[in-house]
């Protein structure tokens, strides 16, 4: 009576302490181990497994042994009638010795035979199999009593539940990361097909060929060096690849004319910003901002800019940053009437307009970019991919923006994150 | 015929950390008649109650690939022993079976005696 009531007690203690080690936050590993080490004390058993189902694969595999040895099969493959007889057994341990109709045991006999596998219990939850326990002989050599079963039952409910947790958990990453790579799909195709667009919208001008994809790259630039966040600058770079979009319902003959357009052409080009807005607000964008670009890209921030005339704090800052893009592109390309600039002539043109057409900040990130590239400080090459290494590489540049850079107040940076 | 064989003598001792940390020394154990018995004693200390207790069955397999064919658990600074515990020392006793080797539980407690007895780790080991 008095070995029956220690007994118990020993074991009420391991079942507790299992409780413990199930609620814990170990790791999985840690944790079924912990669990087999408390069952197998509980009521001494010599040597145990504890096996996780694999719905996918019908297969018990080994997750934490005990005293089994290399020669025990690390996984078990499960036929639909087992799988049906494990369920309606439910958690109720099996004797091996009486379970030997089932094909999982013929198929297995041997190596259960071998380390004396005396019960087998499969573990389920909410009507779902979640693994196995395995349990040899005890080391009183007596077989296991319904006490004994009861025992192994309750402390099999807590492994059942550790496991169903570790399956709904990789279930969950699985999702997570089919959902990722959808993410990923679907972002990669927006990409493709803003390109595409962009691309289109080059088409047009024969003189321009490339201007929106290389504004894009230009904004993403500017971006980076604002220090703005991976999907910001994605974001920025799209804005700079759409900008133009409302060209491709302005006449051909406008875009390419070889002379100065009249004041009514003038009118109908200068209506692609407006046009551009309402091409780009009937698409749902993962960036909010891109409509906006399209809008606005051709505002000065003296307020001298259309289509509204608005003043630096009144334009979107995306539209400042491709404002900036565009017409460094503009100056960098040559156009049907005039020829590209140097890059000198171009780099002091930005420095004069610092503060009135565009951003202080703006450019200032944008030179730091280009000087950053030409002092070896970043490994891009964007500039010179672009604009050519010779156009890029032309003498006196290099100083001409450490002059450009020093002369910019210390706060500009901290302006910009501010105003972004 | 009476010698003595020296070997090493892992401890795990609580005194000094709570992770595992191993103190090693040598002294002058196992005395035998007739042959030499080279034996190692394992102090069961607190750990043997935890997850890390599995250190004492990697030193156990560890003495016994040296040849040593007597495992000596000293329980003296064990208070109790919970199912963790049990499951170590089955652990040990299966590797020094499977060696031939034999098990000594020492210095354990009245309680625990009682409790490795209605156990049945008693039919795999002496105590002394």
């Amino acid at each position: 009576m008095a070995d029956d009531t220690n007994k118990l007690v020993h074991a009420f203690g391991a079942l507790a302490d299992l409780g413990q080690a199930v609620t814990d936050r170990n790791n999985f590993q840690e944790t079924i181990r912990t669990s087999l080490h408390l069952i197998s004390g509980s009521l001494a058993i010599m040597r145990a497994g504890v096996a996780r189902y694999s719905r996918f694969s019908h297969e018990l595999n080994l997750v934490a042994v005990r005293g089994l040895g290399d020669d025990f099969p690390l996984g078990f493959s499960l036929c639909q009638e087992d799988e049906r007889q494990f369920l309606i057994n439910g958690l109720y341990p099996i004797e091996v010795d009486q379970a030997r109709v089932l094909p999982f045991f013929q198929v297995y006999d041997v190596s259960l035979e071998r380390k004396r596998i005396g019960l087998f219990v499969p573990l389920v939850v909410h009507d779902e199999l979640v693994g196995a326990l395995f349990l040899g002989e005890k080391a009183d050599g007596t077989p296991y009593s319904s006490y004994d079963k009861e025992i192994v039952c309750s402390m099999g409910r807590h492994i059942g539940v550790a496991l169903a947790q570790r399956n709904m958990m990789a279930e969950l990453e699985r999702r997570a990361e089919e959902n990722r790579k959808l993410y990923d799909d679907l972002r990669m195709t927006y990409k493709d097909t803003v390109r595409a667009f962009a691309a289109a919208i080059d088409r047009k001008d024969k003189y321009t060929e490339g201007h929106s994809v290389r504004v894009g790259k230009y904004t993403e630039i500017i971006a980076s060096e604002l220090g703005w966040g991976e999907g910001e600058v994605e974001g920025a770079a799209v804005a700079g690849y759409l900008h133009d979009v409302g060209k491709l319902t302005v006449e051909r003959r406008i875009i390419n004319a070889p002379y100065r357009i009249n004041a009514k052409e003038s009118a109908e080009l200068n209506r692609h910003p407006a046009v551009g807005y309402e091409i780009l607000q009937a698409i749902h964008h993962p960036y909010a901002d891109v409509p906006l670009a399209a809008k606005y890209h051709h505002e000065r921030i003296d307020g001298r800019g259309y289509p509204d005339g608005l003043y630096d704090r009144e334009i979107p800052y995306i539209a400042k940053i491709v404002s900036l893009a565009d017409s460094f592109d503009a100056m960098t390309t040559d156009r049907p009437y005039k020829r590209r600039r140097a890059a000198n002539e171009v780099i002091e043109d930005l420095r004069l307009n610092r503060g009135k057409q565009f951003g202080p900040e703006i450019v200032t990130a944008f030179l730091r970019g280009m000087f950053k590239e030409l002092t070896g400080q970043s490994t891009d090459r964007k500039f010179r991919r672009l604009l050519g290494r010779e156009y890029m590489e032309a003498e006196g540049i290099v100083p001409m923006l450490q002059d450009a850079l020093s002369d910019v107040p210390l706060t500009s940076r901290a302006f910009a994150t501010l105003e972004h | 015929m009476f010698f003595v064989v020296k070997t090493n003598v892992y401890c795990f001792n609580p005194l000094i950390t709570r992770g595992i940390q191993l103190v090693i020394s040598s002294t002058e154990l196992g005395v035998s008649t007739g042959s030499a018995e080279k034996s190692a004693v394992l102090l069961a200390g607190d750990y043997l109650n935890k997850i890390s207790g599995e250190q004492i069955e990697r030193e156990c397999r560890r003495f016994l690939d040296q040849g040593c064919t007597k495992i000596v658990v000293d329980f003296s600074e064990t208070d109790l022993v919970n199912s963790i515990g049990v499951s170590i020392l089955l652990g040990v006793i299966d590797s020094a079976s499977s060696s031939g080797a034999k098990v000594v539980f020492s210095k354990v407690r009245q309680d625990t005696a009682e409790l490795f007895q209605i156990l049945g780790l008693t039919n795999h080991v002496t105590l002394a």
